[in-house]
């Protein structure tokens, strides 16, 4: 798969508060949620977000609550892919059981600036940044994971396996 | 190679003939629990696969509890999804308001988890029950909805790292600042994916609520659980209650000598000379009480999954007894559960708190997560017994938490500013 948008770039220890703060998690309304992305952090992160777009974050990002609204909102806002330098582990296993592209890359992390323009190939296992013609590698998923991810979630990858 | 206590149980609960960490595991689950934040989600997922009833009624465990009782129409409506779907497919342990706690504190106290289990819950807390000697952690919603249909959760089998504590513990100091002090040396991020494994003579004399309070909080280091393995103080928690679903004290499982560990910390606790406060906007923002002397704190908080158990309460009441909330201060108290709650009144330790000026709330996780109950105003500063301080975590994004044992936030509702309950006393 590949995913091309401008960057958005956030600091290290992104938590799930900053992500989408607990008083909005009285709906599973996806857009609603959306609405609030980042708000803590940005407020005009919504406003300024468009399409495809590509979140980058430091150390330890969605780290604290398990709230799964977190990915969602992300991917509501419109946002193609996180990359980040490492992830707190409930918002990495939330992101592949919800298919958000999710990637780990302390390089891509560090280089890419606000607002370069970045094309992730996960099949080519690269992440290349357009404004500043630099390209960093990338792993591959763990099998495992891949196969959750790549059926579109976890609740897909059970359809697939005919368990209900 | 010998294993480690997680990888043990988590083998136990596999069909794999041997494990090691970074290998992916389908686990059986002996429970799985979600709350009015995570549950619709997963209810759901759970419904748009078409599934037609839950693995087990007795394993699925729904407890209304983060803003309720109900702060307000759409927290009611998800409420009522919960109990909706408790309903429909007669899932036996759903706890309705009145009956309900917070469900980090219900669950132990219940019986419903005991030593060896395996317990997924959507919500990062579940890694609490770890103190039981279960293997515990917190997952997401469409987890939940999986295990709810299958029985089984994916996982990832963790590296440990272990926490040795040795010598005994300075007056005033237990599980909540051994917990901080940790989580201030190794970081947010310092055991990341991993086992945390709490041992050492300290730990094998530390009291049951202690040990469940620095389990709660080994996902602020970004663990995946913490652990601690049974022992007498354990078989004595388990005997103690009534009325537990299942018989007998669970399957006792310890590490072997040689288990492979990715780090060893030992602490000699002698050396945390006072209780720890965390600074805001970070668990691992740590400080020494007397260095914090000079806040001033506009609300304080006693209560949540980390610190709302009787041991908390009577540590809180000792401090307040015949005492009174300095004028501006706003102390809420918020036992975990009903049970608690019933025990503080028969205890007479409602009436301290009352007397004193402050407000005694029915369970409920309300203020630690900016719920209800307590939710803080521009640039106002709280004091609370929970276990997350990130930015705006209690209200307004301007606003901050310091993060103390329950003397601690007890002495500082009396002064105003942080203070060491020694001083009050």
């Amino acid at each position: 798969m590949a995913y091309k948008g401008h960057a958005h770039k956030f600091g290290t220890d992104i938590n799930t508060d900053d992500i989408i703060a607990a008083k909005y998690l009285n709906t599973t309304d996806k857009k609603e949620l959306a609405s609030h992305c980042m708000e803590h952090i940005d407020k005009d992160f919504m406003k300024k977000v468009k399409p495809g777009d590509i979140m980058v974050g430091g150390r330890n990002f969605g780290c604290g609550s398990s709230r799964e609204h977190a990915p969602i909102a992300i991917k509501a806002a419109g946002i193609s892919c996180v990359i980040a330098e490492s992830f707190a582990r409930i918002f990495f296993r939330n992101s592949i059981n919800t298919a958000l592209p999710i990637i780990e890359s302390k390089e891509a992390a560090e280089r890419i600036r606000a607002k370069d323009l970045v094309l992730v190939d996960t099949k080519a296992g690269v992440i290349k940044n357009l404004t500043r013609k630099e390209s960093y590698k990338i792993e591959k998923y763990p099998p495992f994971m891949q196969k959750i991810f790549s059926s579109g979630g976890l609740m897909e990858s059970l359809k697939r396996k005919g368990k209900k | 190679m010998g294993y480690t206590i997680t990888e043990k149980i988590l083998l136990k609960h596999t069909k794999a003939k041997e494990i090691h960490p970074g290998q992916f595991i389908d686990a059986k689950v002996d429970l799985c629990l979600g709350n009015d934040i995570t549950a619709p989600f997963a209810i759901e997922e759970f419904e748009k696969l078409g599934a037609k009833k839950v693995f087990d009624k007795k394993k699925v465990v729904l407890v209304p509890d983060h803003f309720a009782p109900a702060k307000d129409m759409k927290s009611a409506n998800q409420c009522k999804v919960l109990a909706g779907f408790a309903k429909k497919y007669d899932v036996k342990n759903y706890f309705e308001i009145g009956r309900m706690g917070i469900e980090h504190a219900l669950l132990p106290e219940m019986g419903l988890v005991l030593p060896g289990d395996l317990v997924i819950g959507a919500d990062s807390h579940t890694c609490t029950y770890g103190a039981l000697g279960a293997f515990s952690s917190g997952v997401g919603s469409t987890d939940l909805a999986a295990a709810m249909v299958t029985g089984e959760c994916w996982l990832k089998v963790p590296e440990s790292m272990k926490f040795v504590y040795y010598g005994r513990l300075n007056k005033w100091v237990g599980g909540k600042d051994l917990i901080l002090h940790t989580i201030g040396d190794i970081g947010v991020d310092g055991a990341r994916y991993m086992a945390m494994e709490f041992c050492g003579e300290t730990i094998e004399n530390l009291p049951m609520d202690d040990r469940l309070s620095m389990c709660n909080m080994a996902i602020e280091a970004g663990g995946k659980n913490g652990i601690i393995a049974p022992d007498r103080i354990t078989a004595q928690y388990v005997r103690a209650i009534k009325n537990k679903p299942r018989a007998g004290l669970g399957k006792i499982y310890s590490s072997d000598k040689d288990a492979k560990y990715a780090a060893v910390k030992e602490y000699d606790v002698r050396k945390i000379k006072e209780p720890v406060v965390s600074c805001p906007n970070l668990p691992s923002n740590t400080k020494p009480v007397s260095k914090l002397k000079n806040v001033a704190v506009d609300q304080v908080v006693i209560g949540s999954c980390t610190n709302g158990r009787i041991s908390d309460m009577r540590s809180a009441a000792k401090v307040l007894r015949g005492k009174k909330v300095k004028a501006g201060v706003r102390l809420i108290v918020i036992p975990a559960t009903q049970k608690i709650y019933l025990e503080c009144v028969n205890e007479g330790l409602a009436k301290i708190f009352v007397d004193a000026g402050g407000v005694f709330s029915t369970p409920t996780c309300g203020p630690c997560l900016g719920g209800h109950m307590g939710i803080l105003a521009e640039g106002e500063v709280a004091i609370a017994t929970t276990n997350r301080n990130f930015t705006g975590r209690m209200g307004h994004p301007n606003s901050g938490v310091y993060l103390s044992n329950p003397a601690v936030a007890a002495a500082t509702a009396v002064t105003g500013k942080i203070t060491h309950p020694g001083e009050v006393m």
